[in-house]
């Protein structure tokens, strides 16, 4: 972008307001943001007068980062490829893994059963209907061990989704890496353990959110400590967002979940630069390109300047807001599942032009089933296609210096930081999960968007629009294996049968005492996961100190 | 005698957290005038029936997307039998395939609303079923 000199931007004025005039600019039908703010027909250099360059732009790799957070993004490298996977026993989970590597994914991204992610074991009765259902069933060490066989540790990174119970699949993971020689400072990869957005949305929650917190800061205090490659944490915009929140409301949200997490650390007494060059974010595209890319360009100017200002961090990396971003979830459609794959598309070139560093696609029958061998590999083939196929890695932020792009970023950061002072004036996210209001801004906002695809004014070909009928059924859809769930229960009582009970309950025992106190967890977690410990037992003993979350009812 | 409004329970059994489609459902049936009460996530059979009997409901409305609806659904329903109850509706939303809804209906399931529904839908069909109104 070019900063015309004063007369040329009169001269532009004078232009435009003729142009207005003359063609009838004030008749062209009205268009808004996702959040309500106008769009204009047309941007030109006098609306992006006002911006300083170096100021609020800058260049990739500095501060405040709005361009990017490397000097050459995608030259260099291009974004990683994470497709979600994981279904029924780690052995089922293992081999869909290495057919995924096999295709050309680069590194792993794990998917588990609510049991697992909830604290139950597989032999529960309570969640017999469950296990293995929407990931794969943990339950002990040896599942871990099944889940890596032939997977070299060392050099190979997972991502995985996993909040309440995040401390003890780390520790299998720490675990599981030690009996392949691996050390704990070689390993990569993230868990989300992003406790906050479970209470808003996603349902995950065991502990209050007190506790919670505190094991969410263990991870990222152990991670400082002894985990220098892994990411502690995930901020989880997402889902807030797939639960019915606009996308500003959905980030501004997960941006304040963050500063309470930040505020923890230092808490704990860990110096910003130590720990907030780990911090990670997630995120997702819907139907709306370029309020992605400005929205994601608002948000790396933002977050430079909470942890530069705020927080204090000196270091570069301390400031960079690194996300991971998926297209699926609410905006796919189980009507028509084909035109999923065109919604992945423009959804992964929405996050390319954004700058994303981890991308998932949502392979098109995953609306409803586990992907099968080949929507999957569809899904991973989109982004492989758009990232080696096409041009749009050829240079850093191209959008940027789009008078409409750059106007749009402004947009976006009041809209952004508005929020993210909302929830300030209620006394941080904190408060405003207990008082139920980030809960209500998602119960309205799912309500209304209901309303508005209905009454025609969202679209979705296929479904609300030129609909023709086809429906997941006449898809090969993958089918859960009702074996599946006898094999992990009798894995689960055959290790409860072989291990050294004495060791254990000790294990057990040294855990609880240390939940009452304040320890870092972490290193008793990892303790009991090597004794055999299973997921459930884990969390009953540390349900004994924290309780559990009593969830405010907002409808 | 004063028209008593008809009470529906809306109810996420099992884990599953997603509670949006639920949440709308439990607004739209309210805006449609009956009484709705929501039960919050992570529901057991047993107690999304001893919330029916206690709410004295007409309907339940359970909500499933993690695809264990159908062990879940029987055994709200054979929670209901045990209870002599098996006369409230029972209603089913969620990610369903087409090809279980037979089965479900069998199973005494009185219709299936799967992802893709309007909001008109479950409310005709409860307006339907039990008239504007109950006796009381």
């Amino acid at each position: 972008m070019t900063r015309p000199v004063a007369s040329e931007l009169d001269a532009v004025a004078e232009a435009k307001a003729r142009w207005t005039t003359e063609r009838r600019v004030d008749d062209i039908p009205r268009a808004t943001t996702e959040s309500g703010a106008e769009i204009k027909a047309v941007y030109t250099p006098d609306e992006v007068a006002d911006i300083d360059y170096l100021e609020q732009i800058g260049f990739p790799g500095e501060y405040p980062f709005t361009r990017g957070i490397f000097p050459g993004m995608y030259r260099k490298k291009v974004w990683t490829m994470r497709q979600y996977a994981g279904y029924g026993t780690a052995e089922e989970t293992n081999e869909r893994w290495k057919f995924l590597l096999n295709s050309g994914q680069p590194a792993l991204s794990c998917a588990f059963d609510l049991p697992t992610q909830m604290g139950y074991d597989s032999d529960d009765p309570v969640i017999v209907d469950e296990v293995g259902r929407a990931g794969v069933a943990i339950d002990t060490l040896r599942d871990f061990e099944i889940l890596y066989q032939d997977l070299p540790m060392n050099w190979l990174g997972t991502s995985f989704t996993i909040n309440s119970t995040a401390p003890i699949i780390l520790a299998m993971y720490i675990a599981t890496a030690g009996k392949q020689g691996v050390r704990p400072d070689e390993l990569m990869g993230t868990v989300q353990n992003d406790i906050l957005k479970e209470y808003v949305a996603r349902g995950t929650w065991l502990y209050p959110p007190g506790p919670s917190v505190r094991l969410t800061t263990d991870i990222i205090e152990y991670c400082t400590r002894s985990m220098p490659r892994f990411y502690p944490i995930s901020i989880a915009s997402c889902h807030i967002r797939d639960a019915g929140a606009n996308m500003s409301d959905a980030i501004g949200f997960s941006l304040s979940n963050a500063i309470t997490y930040v505020q923890s650390a230092l808490d704990r007494g860990l110096d910003v630069d130590e720990f907030a060059p780990r911090l990670t974010f997630i995120d997702g595209a819907g139907p709306y390109i370029f309020e992605e890319v400005a929205k994601f360009r608002a948000v790396r100017r933002i977050w430079a300047r909470i942890m530069k200002e705020r927080f204090g961090a000196r270091k570069r990396e301390s400031m960079c807001f690194r996300f991971a971003a998926g297209v699926g979830g609410s905006y796919f459609r189980a009507e028509d599942p084909d035109l999923n794959l065109v919604r992945g598309a423009y959804g992964a070139l929405a996050l390319a032009l954004a700058g994303v560093q981890s991308m998932l696609v949502a392979a098109k029958d995953e609306a409803f089933a586990i992907p099968t061998e080949e929507t999957a590999r569809l899904a991973l083939a989109t982004q492989q296609v758009l990232a080696e196929e096409t041009d749009v890695t050829k240079t850093v932020d191209p959008l940027g210096g789009s008078y409409y792009v750059e106007a749009l970023t402004n947009v976006k950061e009041h809209e952004v930081l508005a929020v993210i002072d909302k929830i300030e004036s209620l006394g941080g996210s904190v408060r405003a999960i207990e008082a139920g209001y980030m809960q209500k801004v998602v119960a309205d906002g799912a309500f209304t968007r209901q309303k508005m695809e209905e009454s025609g004014e969202l679209t979705f070909i296929g479904a609300n629009k030129y609909a023709v009928k086809k429906t997941c059924d006449e898809m090969q859809l993958h089918e859960s294996n009702p074996e599946s769930v006898t094999r992990q229960v009798a894995r689960l009582k055959e290790v409860k049968n072989t291990r050294n009970h004495s060791v254990v309950s000790a294990s057990l025992k040294k855990l609880h005492d240390a939940a009452r106190g304040s320890d870092n967890l972490m290193p008793f977690i990892i303790d009991a996961v090597k004794a055999y410990a299973t997921v459930g037992e884990i969390s009953s003993t540390l349900r004994e100190i924290f309780g559990e979350f009593k969830e405010p009812i907002v409808v | 005698m004063p028209e008593k409004k008809i009470r529906v329970l809306v109810a996420k059994p099992g884990l599953d957290g997603h509670d949006r489609g639920a949440k709308v459902i439990a607004r739209a049936l309210r805006d449609a005038g009956m009484e709705v009460i929501y039960t919050g996530l992570r529901q057991t059979p047993e107690q999304i029936v001893a919330a029916a009997l206690q709410e004295d409901v007409d309907v339940i409305g359970l909500s499933v997307l993690s695809g264990a609806h159908m062990g879940l659904t029987e055994k709200v329903i054979a929670k209901l039998k045990e209870n002599n109850a098996a006369e409230k509706l029972v209603l089913l939303g969620g990610t369903i395939l087409t090809r279980d809804i037979p089965k479900l209906k069998a199973m005494g399931v009185a219709e299936v609303f799967p992802t893709g529904s309007r909001l008109e839908e479950p409310i005709k069909f409860i307006k339907e079923k039990l008239g504007g109104t109950v006796a009381a």
